[in-house]
């Protein structure tokens, strides 16, 4: 059985260009300044025409992929390059112990080369006995763990039951393979329902693994590491929180994406303790010197006033209807 | 993990895998290894479960980009569920492969997953059936599937005999997965292994220090 057939679209499409919207057209006008210059803008008008709309027969529309090749390539024929999707560029992790799940993630938030967010905050609400890590783009995790934690209050009113964190995971996976990995979330899940603890680790295009210990983003490998050498099954709580907070300190220390502090979330059975932070791991140094200097440092020799005569050439008034 | 695989063309996490099924004579033996890759380089799951129950007496097993076979497989479990109820029988063992056939062939040009379904069922007693890539469905006493496949052929040629016993077919399998488990990279971890007869289902898990070893190990 042969696996090894090209598929080219989606092989060229790896480039995010526009966070979260994918049929909008409007470019975020804040971000992008080179763009929208008037070198662009009648080559931009000429693609919109081109666009023909045609009823849309279910499943996501990937139209707009081809559109955006197309302005990338006008792009870079004339040397501008277009905005980069900020990502979190991450160390996030998760493990289950003997009372219930501890998740941790590190705060920094990066766009390209420069730290956009010293303190973000990448556990996210789900549910009362569910929380979620996310990876990967900022806007996407974001938006998606608040969409899902929406429809699963709803559909927790509807049951009268408290949330299973399996049924977060279905729906997290079947929108995730929907869109067929252009929501770029790598999600660590974890949660206390009626049936004991759960963790699971969910990639952008719709896979899940049920897991005792899990690690997601670009420092997971690192975090990854301290987790295979020191994990054991049935840890105490404590033991769990300092494991989870040396896997994510590698990730910190040994990833450029990674820093900050580290924020942990301890999930048991009716009980969720958000700590954040847990640990200050970089934590900003205190100046040892002052370059403002007193007054009177510098000696005044001599001193010499001018007024300056002004003289009213026009004076109008304007009365200001205040009734 | 933001890593997009360039060197393997599977998108996002691939199961790059080892799967079979062979029949014997009274059923069907079928397996997988337990390893999910990225990109070829890391290894994302050591203990994934490849072998999916999607009937009673019927199993399947998936190859490719994991997401699409998870999606797939859970699709076709809820088709097949209902068709079994509405035929108040169990369904055919040829019914499921055909469900995943349609999704795979209807699907495409987005999908890339491959199946090997192997069951029992009252009208035909043992079956195995693969689905390739493209939608394909074809019918074969013994079938192996994924990229560890491709070294063991010759294995598979070799020594597979029709109507050998329950042991046999057993030992059989675990050789050839030990086999492509030992030459292929993104092919590892414990050899999941279901024995499919007219009674029931077993599982045998052969964790990886239990695998048998050959000459040069």
């Amino acid at each position: 059985m042969g696996l090894s057939s090209h598929f080219f679209s989606y092989e060229n499409h790896n480039v995010r260009l526009y966070k979260g919207s994918t049929n909008a057209a409007p470019l975020p006008a804040a971000s992008i300044t080179s763009f929208t210059s008037r070198k662009h803008k009648p080559s931009f008008n000429k693609m919109a025409t081109l666009t023909v709309s045609r009823p849309l027969f279910g499943g996501f529309s990937f139209e707009n992929c081809k559109r955006n090749a197309l302005l990338e390539g006008e792009a870079n024929k004339v040397g501008c390059s277009l905005p980069a999707a900020r990502k979190t560029g991450t160390t996030i992790c998760g493990v289950v112990f003997k009372d219930g799940i501890v998740l941790g993630a590190d705060t920094r938030a990066t766009e390209g080369m420069i730290v956009a967010d010293k303190n973000c905050s990448k556990i996210h609400y789900i549910s009362p006995n569910i929380y979620c890590c996310g990876a990967g783009t900022a806007a996407d995790t974001e938006m998606t763990t608040q969409i899902i934690s929406s429809n699963l209050e709803l559909h927790a009113l509807s049951t009268g039951r408290l949330p299973r964190v399996a049924t977060a995971n279905r729906m997290l996976k079947q929108m995730l393979f929907r869109y067929q990995g252009y929501i770029g979330a790598a999600l660590v899940l974890g949660g206390v329902d009626c049936n004991g603890p759960h963790l699971y680790s969910i990639y952008p295009h719709g896979s899940t693994d049920k897991l005792p210990y899990v690690t997601m983003g670009s420092g997971s490998l690192a975090a990854m590491a301290v987790f295979e050498d020191r994990y054991k099954p049935d840890m105490e709580e404590e033991d769990a929180k300092r494991l989870v907070r040396d896997a994510i300190a590698a990730g910190i220390f040994n990833d450029l994406g990674s820093g900050s502090n580290i924020d942990l979330c301890v999930i048991t059975k009716g009980k969720v303790d958000y700590i954040r932070p847990h640990d200050e791991a970089n934590k900003k140094g205190v100046r040892t010197g002052d370059y403002k200097y007193k007054r009177g440092t510098t000696g005044v020799l001599t001193k010499a006033v001018t007024p300056l005569a002004l003289e009213v050439v026009e004076e109008t008034v304007q009365t200001m209807d205040t009734s | 993990m933001e890593k997009h695989c360039t060197n393997s063309q599977v998108k996002g996490v691939s199961t790059g895998t080892t799967i079979l099924a062979a029949t014997f004579d009274g059923g069907v033996v079928i397996g997988s290894d337990s390893r999910a890759s990225m990109g070829g380089e890391y290894v994302s799951s050591k203990t994934i479960n490849k072998v999916i129950q999607v009937h009673d007496q019927i199993f399947c097993c998936m190859a490719g980009s994991l997401a699409d076979a998870q999606a797939v497989t859970k699709a076709a479990k809820f088709h097949l569920s209902f068709h079994s109820v509405q035929m108040e029988s169990p369904p055919l063992v040829i019914s499921a492969a055909s469900v995943l056939k349609e999704l795979c062939y209807k699907n495409k040009d987005e999908l890339q997953a491959g199946f090997i379904t192997a069951g029992w069922d009252r009208k035909k007693g043992p079956q195995v059936y693969v689905v390739a890539l493209g939608g394909m469905l074809m019918s074969q006493p013994v079938t192996i599937g994924g990229s560890g496949s491709t070294y063991i052929y010759g294995y598979v040629d070799a020594k597979y005999k029709p109507n050998m016993s329950r042991d046999e077919c057993l030992q059989f399998a675990t050789n050839a997965l030990a086999l492509a488990m030992g030459r292929d990279n993104v092919s590892g971890g414990v050899a999941h292994l279901v024995v499919i007869t007219e009674t029931g289902v077993e599982h045998v898990v052969v964790p990886g220090n239990k695998l048998p070893k050959f000459h040069d190990e």
